[in-house]
């Protein structure tokens, strides 16, 4: 069996070599190999930055009635796309990464919106404490603390949260975790919702939300010495700098991402995915090392949280929905758990679909397709539709739309080596054993 | 607390009155039991004689009803499985517990993780003595590779690996966590004669070259007589013989358990 297949591959890679070399592509490809390994590994995700970076610039000149798509989205829809990715990468790094299925992460967007409504917004009347803060009028009451900084307390604070909540929690496995954290996902909105009177005390401000909050921005000092923008809402484009701004987070978001996979905590996430039990006796510390996965993914989503705050200038109970743990479990899903680029596309294209996309579909839909007279409002099936492309995804790409690394290859066939070196026999049914561990995938090396 | 200091019999490991339930069931009954530095000794029994059982409490993966567990002078009986590993104990699994989807080379990284540094901060800004540790650590991951005689597979996942390298890779993970005593549970499991031979050699290299204890468990006595010092012999969780290969070859007792009471008459 194995034997045919190499075979059929070996004529496929000779049919597309042959291809290759009638097209021109093939002197593109040598040159290409030719550069040198650090432009090759980031060229791409460079080029592709830059295509998102000047976003704003060529939006304008995009074809308005795209087909299917319509049109593409606004840049402030753009933000939001962004900051949701953002999240599904932090929560990445707790269900992909660590394995904890985690149906609570709304919870750290919350905490990290409601900090950027305390120490940015005049919810606390009765202090006046500035520092840094710009937008806002000298005499303006309560805390106003520059969004900079406050990005960073509730990120720090978020991820303190997960560890309160990470602590008793991630002693369970499995289930048992997947029904605390979505515990948790409830218990954190309604708090919020209800701790407008904590004896007598307006802590959250109930079903009204915190609103506004301050704009992010660097001050008068620094623009006029260096032109940064003073404070994001006063400019002409706001939406742009949000835009940037949601870009930068996002990037630093995937950069530490990327580090902590390569890096021994990563290893031991990992790990304790594979085999919780192997993890421990192999010296892993297993409490603490979730509660890190928890806490840093925790961390990113309070950052996001508080980021988003300040652009939609108010954290309101109504957006804490046990939707959103969803919604970033399902971009989590659909990218490829563990996979970070994955992730970030699933992520682009749910939250497009969310904030527009289905919308917009739906409207060429019922414009195109169906016949006049009988239109369907596709947004209002949205979860029915997600849930949908789950059971797809699940049977046809249990792996994901971009594999992490290792799922990758262990679905490629010939990363063994060359295929014409006789080194690699077929691995025999001659060890006891083996039927109950499955057989191996394609030929197996031999010492 | 900790004991104060090693027994003077120069006792690597001291299992004392070591008990197990589980409901209604002793799988382990007051046992007695010490790993002397450097030795290399077996526990062998027919299936469900708890072995396993003991094993998992010495490595913390089960809490020992009563009696308490002393390795190298400190009271191990309530520590967590990554305490015990860190103080010295390496294990491999009866039934392989790799990592699957990890390469051969990252199992035996992680097998590393009690003895490397590298905290988040360090990781996440790329910081030289982070760097350097990793770089350092994966040299020393393919040596272990070498060592167990796995070439050629440091970038294989450990689950496309042939059967005999996985358990070949468990023992180099094991090695990794820089073991004074090493624990392995049926090691020869699931291999043919021939794998069974070179693999015990391998384990009296091992011992030689890394002048570690070994424990090992074994459900067939033949194996474990050519190399072990000391055997001791479990059934139903208690004792029932302990010496030396030769006399537990000859025991009435062990002829019983393992072959039935007609046997010996």
């Amino acid at each position: 069996m194995p034997r045919r297949r190499d075979r059929a591959r070996t004529s496929a890679r000779a049919y597309r070599s042959e291809l290759v070399q009638r097209s021109g592509l093939r002197a593109a490809g040598t040159y290409w190999d030719r550069l040198p390994g650090p432009v090759r590994t980031f060229a791409p995700a460079l080029a592709l930055l830059a295509l998102a970076a000047t976003y704003p610039f060529y939006l304008a000149n995009l074809p308005g009635n795209f087909p299917v798509i319509n049109e593409f989205p606004s840049v402030r829809s753009a933000v939001t796309i962004i900051v949701f990715t953002t999240m599904a990468v932090g929560l990445n790094v707790v269900v992909g990464y660590c394995g904890l299925l985690d149906l609570g992460y709304v919870a750290f967007y919350a905490i990290g919106a409601y900090t950027a409504g305390w120490l940015a917004s005049g919810q606390f009347q009765q202090v006046k404490l500035h520092f840094g803060s710009v937008g806002i009028t000298h005499d303006a009451r309560g805390i106003h603390i520059s969004i900079w900084l406050v990005l960073m307390c509730a990120a720090a604070l978020t991820a303190m949260g997960g560890i309160l909540i990470g602590l008793p929690t991630l002693r369970l496995r499995g289930d048992y975790l997947a029904i605390v954290t979505l515990g948790f996902g409830e218990i954190i909105p309604q708090f919020v919702r209800n701790a407008d009177s904590l004896h007598g005390f307006d802590l959250t401000h109930g079903t009204f939300g915190i609103s506004p909050i301050d704009a992010p921005g660097f001050g008068e000092t620094l623009h006029r010495r260096v032109g940064l923008p003073a404070s994001y809402q006063q400019e002409f484009n706001a939406d742009r700098l949000f835009f940037w701004t949601a870009l930068a987070l996002l990037l630093l978001t995937i950069f530490c991402c990327i580090r902590l996979r390569d890096s021994r905590l990563g290893r031991a996430w990992i790990a304790i995915r594979e085999d919780e039990t192997a993890a421990g006796a192999m010296g892993i510390p297993l409490m603490r090392t979730k509660t890190w996965a928890y806490a840093i993914g925790a961390f990113f989503g309070g950052a996001a949280g508080a980021y988003v705050a300040s652009f939609n200038q108010g954290a309101f109970p109504s957006q804490f929905n046990f939707n959103i743990s969803v919604f970033l479990l399902c971009m989590v899903i659909l990218g490829g758990m563990g996979s970070i680029w994955g992730v970030v596309i699933a992520g682009v294209i749910l939250s497009w679909l969310n904030v527009e996309g289905l919308a917009n579909i739906g409207t060429w839909l019922n414009n195109n397709v169906f016949p006049s007279g009988h239109n369907i409002e596709v947004a209002k099936y949205q979860f029915g539709i997600y849930g949908v492309v789950i059971v797809l995804m699940m049977m046809f790409r249990p792996q994901g739309l971009i594999p992490e690394r290792r799922r990758k290859r262990e679905l490629e066939e010939g990363s063994h080596g060359p295929l014409d070196e006789p080194v690699y026999e077929l691995r025999g049914g001659d060890e006891p054993g083996a039927g109950e561990r499955g057989e191996p995938k394609g030929p197996v090396p031999r010492g | 607390m900790s004991e104060p200091a090693t027994p003077v019999t120069g006792n690597l490991l001291v299992a004392d009155d070591v008990r197990k339930e589980f409901g209604g069931l002793i799988a382990v009954n007051d046992l007695e039991f010490t790993i002397p530095e450097r030795s290399l000794v077996s526990l062998i029994g027919p299936n469900g004689a708890g072995k396993t059982t003991f094993f998992n409490m010495l490595t913390g993966l089960y809490r020992a009803t009563s009696g308490t567990i002393t390795f190298d002078g400190q009271d191990v009986t309530d520590r967590p499985p990554h305490a015990i590993t860190k103080l010295g104990v390496g294990r491999t699994f009866q039934n392989i517990r790799l990592f699957p989807q990890m390469t051969a080379l990252e199992n035996v990284l992680v097998g590393m993780h009690s003895r490397l540094k590298g905290g988040i901060l360090g990781s996440i800004l790329g910081l030289p003595r982070v760097r350097r540790e990793e770089r350092e650590a994966t040299e020393k991951a393919r040596e272990l590779l070498q060592f167990a005689g796995l070439r050629r597979v440091d970038e294989e996942l450990a689950e496309s690996l042939a059967y005999g390298d996985q358990r070949r890779l468990e023992v180099a993970r094991a090695l990794a966590t820089e073991p004074k005593l090493l624990l392995l549970d049926e090691p020869t499991a699931g291999m043919n004669p021939q794998e069974t031979v070179t693999f015990m050699d391998f384990v009296d290299k091992l011992r030689e070259q890394r002048q570690l204890a070994i424990l090992l468990i074994e459900h067939d006595m033949k194996v474990v007589m050519g190399i072990s010092e000391r055997v001791t012999v479990l059934d139903y969780g208690e004792k029932i013989a302990e010496g030396t290969p030769k006399e537990i070859q000859t025991d009435e007792r062990v002829i019983e358990a393992y072959l039935g009471k007609a046997a010996t008459t």
